[in-house]
């Protein structure tokens, strides 16, 4: 699963609500070098439209999406 | 993309009422806005300095309060209600891992939000300078205005 994916770093978020998991995510990928791949793993099923919308607002890709029983992968890919 | 600009100004001191300010000023400011909090009469309260974490609701004359039974208003009015209410709610917060309203505002501060506290209601209400959290500047309606004219975003809370 997403072995196609290189992560740089991961990032758990899983617990938290809006709008920490957003933040964490800006803090965490200010921190990576373009092009880099960030793990955000999350369990605010908020944070599935609220991440597509920073992501669009900030300019980085979100590459993929994964939904598990509660949770929610994303990788994020430092565009800016 | 020219950078994006909001300004909120926040009106009222009660826990509930403290959160949304934060909460847009942290999130936009990690979607590379410009932000600028104006502080004002009951909002004031917020960057008192120690009172963050002192905030309370009131159940009363506020139908929507969810309560474990129907608490008629008149019960709400007694001494401790307020105390009560302001527990549940800041239990039900941090049992759905929603920050608090202290730590909410150091990453407003910590992203670069720019802090403005009314000078005109400080001093109606007795409010020293010295009284508010450092990184806050001071001034009136005209330095809003100034900060709003050219900000996409202008909210009233």
């Amino acid at each position: 699963m997403s072995a196609d994916i290189k992560v740089d770093q991961v990032l758990d978020a899983k617990g938290l609500s809006c709008p920490l998991p957003i933040l964490k995510t800006k803090k965490a990928v200010e921190a990576l070098t373009k092009d880099q791949v960030l793990k955000v793993e999350t369990t605010d099923p908020g944070s599935k439209n609220d991440m597509a919308s920073w992501a669009k607002r900030t300019g980085n890709e979100i590459l993929k999406v994964e939904e598990g029983s509660g949770t929610f992968t994303f990788y994020i890919k430092k565009s800016a | 993309m020219a950078q994006q600009k909001m300004t909120i100004i926040a009106s009222k001191g009660s826990l509930d009422m403290a959160y949304p300010p934060l909460i847009l000023a942290t999130t936009a400011a990690s979607m590379d806005f410009d932000v600028t909090i104006f502080f004002t009469f009951y909002g004031l309260d917020i960057i008192k300095k120690g009172m963050a974490d002192k905030l309370m609701v009131s159940p009363l004359g506020n139908p929507a309060m969810p309560m474990p039974v129907p608490i008629p208003t008149l019960i709400a009015s007694l001494p401790g209600m307020e105390a009560m209410a302001t527990a549940m709610m800041k239990s039900m917060f941090k049992k759905h891992g929603v920050a608090s309203i202290g730590t909410l505002l150091d990453l407003t501060k910590e992203s670069g939000v720019k802090l403005i506290a009314c000078q005109m209601t400080m001093d109606v209400m007795g409010v020293k300078q010295s009284d508010i959290i450092d990184g806050v500047e001071f001034g009136g309606a005209a330095m809003w205005l100034d900060s709003a004219a050219d900000a996409q975003i202008n909210l009233f809370i």
